[in-house]
C-alpha cells in the first residue's frame, strides 16, 4: 500500500474545499452538509468547523445514510443501517451538499440522491469528496474534489481519518489478484 | 440467519441489531414518502391460519414500506382437513416463487416445521405460533422499553419487567421471557399457580403470585391478555377474583413508581386484566407499540430478505 | 415356500444361556439340542457367532386390519414381524369395525393363519367399540376360533373403576387378563407431549405422568381387592415402575410392558416439532427412561411389547398437533434392545429371551410359544447377529407405513433368520 495523501495534505484538500463551498454558493446561510456514513460523515463535520471559522457562524451539517437505496444489497450480506440524522432546519429549500471519502462508480450518491427524494426537495444538490478515482459507471460529477487520483479498477483506494482509523492518510494498494 | 422462528435461535447481538435497525426505518414514518425501494420485487406471503387483523396489518405495513409485494393467504378454512393443509400450502407458495413467509398459527411449531420441511425454500418469519413464541412482538416491546428507559444504553440491563396474567397458553410472554433475560433484564412472571407452566422454575425468571407486592419495584408492567375461555376450563373460579388479584386496577397503576410504563401486546380485554383509565393513562405506551411493531417488522423484513443471506456477516 | 424342506440343522450357535450348540430341526419341531450334531439329510444353516433364542413374541402390536389398511395389513404387519424376529403378535383390538365380537377376532386370526408368517393372536376389546361404558362380549371371544386371553382397550382408557372391576372380575372365568393402557382423560384432554420443561418451552399442550401413574395405582389396587390379573401396557415413567414393584412386592398379579422407544428416546426429541416423535403415551425424561431400563433389567417390568402403530404419511407430514400419535417398532425392536440393555450390561441375552419370548408367551397364554428350544416344542426360532451394523432405513422397511422414530439411526445387533414351524419365514439378503 502507498500513501498517496498523506495527513498534512489532507488538511489542505480540506481547507481549499471548504473555501469553494462558500464561495460558490454566496456564504454558507443556505447550505446543508450531509455526510455519508461512515468516514464520509467525518470529513463532513470537519468541513462544518472548518466553514464555520471563516464564516463565523454554525452551519448546518448531518448524516444521509444510503443503505435502503443501494441497487447492490442482494449481492452481499445484509448490511446493518448508519444512521440519518437531519439538522434541524431540514433540506427543504436548501443547498444540500453530499460529503463522502470516495467517489468511484457514482452508485453510492445515485443511492444518495434518491434517498434525499424521500426525506424532501433541496433546491440543488452538491457533491464533495475527498478522493475522485474515476471509472464512473452512471453519470455523476463532484463538484468539490480534494484530489484526483487515477487508478486501475484492480487497485483498491482506502481512506484513513483519525475520527476511526487513528491516523489521517488515503493508501492505494497495487492490484493483486484476490 | 435466514428465517425468524424463535427468540431462542437469536443472539443478543442480532437482536440488538434488529433494534438498531428498527430505530433507523422508524424515521421513515416521518418522512413524506413513507416507502423505500429497498425490498422491490420480492414476494411475501401473509399466511394466517389464526386471525389477527392487528398483526397482519403491521406486517403488511411494513411489507409495503419497504415497497415488496404482499399476498394475502388466509388458510383460515382449509385448515379443518387434517395434514394436507400445511403441506399443500407451503407448495402451493413455493409455486407462487414467494420470498418469504410469515405465518401465523394455531399449531405450536407450525413455522418450524414450514422451515425445515423441503416443500418450499423462502425465508420463514414466525408471527405467533399455538402458545411457543411470538417473537416480532417481543422485540417491539423491547424496542419499545429501550426507547422509554435505557437512557442511551443499546441493552435493558438492570431493567425490572413484571409479566402479568396468563403466561401458561401465553406466546408473548414466552419470547419476552427469553428476548427480555437476553437483554439483560430482569423479569418477573406474575400470575395466579394455575396459568403458570409446569417447568417455570427453571425460566430464568422470579415468579410470583402476588401482583402488589411486585409492582412497587418494576419498571415496566406488561399486562397479558386473559380469555374467557380459560374460565369454562378450571383455571381461575370467575373474572371478578381475577380482576381483583391480577388486574391493573387505578390503585395499582398510582402504586408504580413515576417513571414505569403500562403495556399490552393487545388486543385487550377492558374491564378484566386492564382497566380503562389504565390502559389510556400517561404511563400507558400501548398505543406506542403498534406504531413500533411496524418499524421492528420493517427492520426484520430487511435483515432477512434485503441481503444474500447465505453470506454470513453476523446476521 | 416351494420345496419341502423337512430337516434343518442350525450349526454353532450360541444358545441365550451361553452354550454353544447344534439344534436339529425336523418336520417342524425342535428334535434335538447338543453342542455337536449331524445329519445328512438335513439342510445346513451355519449360525456361528450368532445367537440363536426361542422366537420373539409381541404382546401389543397394531395390524390395522380390519379398517385402515391403507397403513398396515396382517400380511404386512405380519411381514414386519418376522423381519424384526417375531413369531407371534398380538392384535390390539381398536380395529374398525372394533374387535370387540367373535366375529372380529376370527376374522383377524384367519388373515394370520393365511398370511402364515407366525402367529397372529387378536385381543379383544374390554367395553363395546372401546367407549369404556359397557363390556364387550368377552365371553364369546374367548370361546372363539381365536380363544382370546387377553382383553385391551388400548388407544383408549378404561377409566371408569367401576367398568374396569367387572372387567377384572369378568376375565376370571377362563384366566384372561385385562391389559390397561393407563391415561386418566380429563388430565390428558388434548395432551400433545410429556408435561414438563421441554412442553413448557415448546408451548405443547402437556401429558402429566401423574394420569398414567394414577391409574396404574388405582387397577393394582382393584387387582388385588378382586383377586384377578392385570397387565399394564407400555409403561414409561419412573413413578410407574415403583408403584408395580410396590404391587408386587406385597403379592398383586401384576404384569408389566415396556416399548423399545421408551426404551431409548426421551421428551427432548420433541424440540424439533417433527411428529415422528409423537406417541401415546408420550416420550419422557431421560430419568424415566433410566428407571425403565433398570426395571426390565431387574424384572420388575415383565416384557418389552412393540406398540406397532402404523400410520400414512399424511398424518405424520404436517404440524405436530394435527399429527396421529404412535410410532413403528416390530422391525427394530431386537436391535434397540440389544442397544439399550445389553450392549449397556443391564441385561444378558438369556434375559432378552426371557423378557422378548419367554415371559410376553407365558402372560398371553401363548402355549407354543416361549418355550426355550425344548426338545419336542415347535421350532419357533430367531437367530440374532450380535455385530452386524446397520443404519435404520425408512424406505426399506416391511410395513406398509414409514413412521420410524429411529431412520438414521445406526444399530449394532439384528435379526438374521426367523424360523415359524422349521420353516425359514424371513432371512437378510433373501426377498421376504
Amino acid at each position: 500500500m502507498s500513501s498517496v495523501l498523506p495527513a498534512p495534505d489532507i488538511s489542505r484538500a480540506l481547507s481549499r474545499i471548504a473555501h469553494e463551498i462558500c464561495e460558490r454558493n454566496n456564504g454558507a446561510s443556505q447550505i446543508t452538509l450531509l455526510g455519508i456514513p461512515t468516514r464520509g460523515a467525518h470529513l463532513a463535520l470537519r468541513l462544518a468547523q472548518l466553514i464555520e471559522k471563516i464564516e463565523g457562524s454554525s452551519i448546518q451539517v448531518g448524516t444521509l445514510d444510503t443503505t435502503l437505496f443501494r441497487d447492490d444489497l442482494r449481492l452481499k450480506a445484509p448490511r446493518a443501517l448508519m444512521p440519518t440524522s437531519i439538522p434541524s432546519l431540514g433540506i427543504e429549500n436548501r443547498t444540500v451538499i453530499l460529503v463522502d471519502d470516495v467517489l468511484y462508480s457514482g452508485r453510492t450518491i445515485r443511492a444518495a440522491l434518491d434517498a434525499l427524494g424521500d426525506i424532501g426537495r433541496p433546491s440543488r444538490v452538491q457533491l464533495a469528496v475527498l478522493i475522485d478515482r474515476g471509472h464512473r459507471e452512471l453519470p455523476i460529477r463532484a463538484d468539490f474534489v480534494g484530489k484526483n487520483i487515477p487508478t486501475s479498477i484492480s487497485q483498491s483506494v482506502k481512506v484513513l481519518l483519525s475520527e476511526t482509523d487513528g491516523v489521517d492518510d488515503v493508501l492505494i494498494s497495487d492490484g493483486s489478484p484476490s | 440467519m435466514k428465517h425468524l422462528l424463535s427468540i431462542a435461535d437469536i443472539s443478543r447481538s442480532d437482536a440488538i441489531k434488529i433494534l438498531d435497525t428498527a430505530t433507523e426505518l422508524a424515521r421513515v414514518s416521518d418522512t413524506p414518502m413513507k416507502k423505500l425501494p429497498t425490498l422491490r420485487g420480492r414476494t411475501i406471503v401473509n399466511l394466517f391460519a389464526e386471525d389477527s387483523t392487528r398483526t397482519r396489518i403491521s406486517f403488511e405495513a411494513a411489507a409495503k414500506r419497504l415497497s415488496a409485494d404482499v399476498i394475502n393467504f388466509s388458510a383460515k378454512g382449509s385448515s379443518v382437513s387434517k395434514g394436507e393443509s400445511l403441506k399443500d400450502t407451503a407448495q402451493t407458495l413455493q409455486a407462487m416463487g414467494a420470498d418469504a413467509v410469515i405465518i401465523r398459527h394455531g399449531a405450536s411449531g407450525a413455522p418450524a416445521r414450514l422451515a425445515a420441511c423441503e416443500w418450499m425454500s423462502g425465508a420463514v418469519i414466525n408471527a405467533g405460533d399455538g402458545t411457543h413464541e411470538h417473537p416480532s412482538q417481543a422485540l417491539l416491546d423491547a424496542f419499545t422499553i429501550r426507547k422509554h428507559l435505557s437512557q442511551g444504553r443499546e441493552d435493558l440491563q438492570g431493567l425490572r419487567v413484571a409479566i402479568v396474567g396468563d403466561v401458561l397458553h401465553s406466546r408473548v410472554a414466552r419470547s419476552n421471557v427469553l428476548l427480555l433475560t437476553k437483554l439483560g433484564a430482569h423479569v418477573t412472571l406474575v400470575a395466579p399457580p394455575t396459568l403458570l407452566p409446569v417447568g417455570v422454575e427453571s425460566w430464568p425468571v422470579a415468579v410470583s403470585y402476588d401482583f402488589d407486592e411486585v409492582l412497587e419495584s418494576v419498571d415496566a408492567v406488561m399486562m397479558l391478555r386473559v380469555q374467557q375461555e380459560r374460565m369454562s376450563e378450571l383455571f381461575f373460579p370467575n373474572a371478578r377474583e381475577y380482576s381483583r388479584y391480577f388486574g391493573l386496577n387505578t390503585e395499582r397503576l398510582n402504586a408504580l413508581h413515576p417513571g414505569a410504563i403500562v403495556m399490552h401486546p393487545g388486543p385487550m380485554n377492558r374491564g378484566l386484566e386492564i382497566t380503562a383509565d389504565s390502559a389510556d393513562s400517561a404511563r400507558s405506551v400501548i398505543v406506542e407499540q403498534v406504531t413500533n411493531g411496524v418499524s421492528v417488522r420493517m427492520a426484520i423484513l430487511y435483515l432477512l430478505l434485503a441481503g444474500d443471506t447465505s453470506i454470513e456477516a453476523g446476521l | 415356500m416351494s420345496t419341502e424342506i423337512k430337516k434343518t440343522l442350525i450349526k454353532g450357535a450360541t444358545l441365550a444361556d451361553g452354550r454353544v450348540c447344534d439344534v436339529l430341526i425336523e418336520d417342524g419341531i425342535v428334535a434335538a439340542v447338543a453342542p455337536s450334531l449331524s445329519d445328512t439329510d438335513a439342510v445346513n444353516f451355519d449360525a456361528s457367532s450368532m445367537i440363536l433364542m426361542s422366537g420373539l413374541v409381541d404382546l401389543h402390536t397394531h395390524l390395522r386390519e380390519p379398517g385402515k389398511e391403507d397403513s398396515e395389513t396382517v400380511l404386512s404387519g405380519s411381514r414386519a414381524g418376522v423381519k424384526g424376529g417375531y413369531v407371534a403378535l398380538s392384535a390390539m383390538a381398536n380395529t374398525s369395525p372394533v374387535a370387540d365380537t367373535a366375529g372380529v377376532v376370527e376374522q383377524v386370526y384367519r388373515l394370520g393363519k393365511s398370511a402364515g408368517l407366525l402367529d397372529v393372536f387378536p385381543i379383544g376389546a374390554v367395553t363395546q367399540g372401546i367407549e369404556g361404558k359397557v363390556l364387550a362380549e368377552i365371553g364369546a371371544m374367548a370361546d372363539s376360533v381365536a380363544r382370546v386371553r387377553v382383553f385391551s382397550d388400548d388407544g383408549n382408557c378404561v377409566s371408569d373403576p367401576l367398568v374396569m372391576r367387572r372387567a377384572l372380575e369378568y376375565v376370571k372365568k377362563f384366566g384372561g387378563v385385562i391389559a390397561q393402557h393407563a391415561q386418566e382423560p380429563s388430565l390428558t384432554s388434548g395432551s400433545q407431549m410429556n408435561e414438563g420443561i421441554v412442553s413448557a418451552t415448546l408451548g405443547l399442550k402437556g401429558w402429566p405422568a401423574v394420569a398414567e401413574e394414577a391409574i396404574i395405582a388405582r387397577d393394582v389396587l382393584l387387582a388385588e381387592h378382586v383377586g384377578s390379573r392385570l397387565h399394564i401396557c407400555h409403561l414409561t415413567t419412573a413413578g410407574g415402575v415403583e408403584i408395580i414393584r410396590w404391587a408386587k412386592a406385597r403379592g398383586i398379579n401384576v404384569t408389566a410392558e415396556v416399548t423399545p422407544h421408551h426404551l431409548l428416546l426421551t421428551d427432548e426429541s420433541a424440540r424439533s416439532y417433527d411428529p415422528i416423535f409423537k406417541v401415546n403415551p408420550p416420550l419422557r425424561t431421560e430419568a424415566d427412561v433410566m428407571a425403565l431400563r433398570h426395571g426390565l433389567a431387574d424384572g420388575t417390568i415383565d416384557i418389552v411389547a412393540t406398540d406397532h402403530a402404523p400410520h400414512p404419511g399424511e398424518s405424520k407430514e404436517c404440524e405436530w398437533q394435527e399429527a396421529a400419535f404412535g410410532m413403528l417398532g416390530l422391525e427394530h425392536a431386537l436391535s434397540i434392545v440389544a442397544a439399550t440393555m445389553v450392549e449397556t450390561g443391564l441385561m444378558d441375552w438369556a434375559e432378552v429371551q426371557n423378557r422378548m419370548s419367554i415371559a410376553p408367551a407365558r402372560i398371553g397364554g401363548y402355549g407354543d410359544h416361549g418355550r426355550e428350544l425344548a426338545v419336542g416344542a415347535p421350532a419357533h426360532v430367531t437367530v440374532i447377529n450380535p455385530k452386524a451394523p446397520y443404519r435404520v432405513d425408512r424406505d426399506q422397511l416391511q410395513s406398509k407405513s414409514r413412521n420410524t422414530p429411529f431412520h438414521g439411526m445406526e444399530f449394532a445387533a439384528r435379526v438374521v433368520a426367523t424360523f415359524f414351524h422349521g420353516e425359514i419365514v424371513y432371512q437378510e439378503g433373501r426377498g421376504a
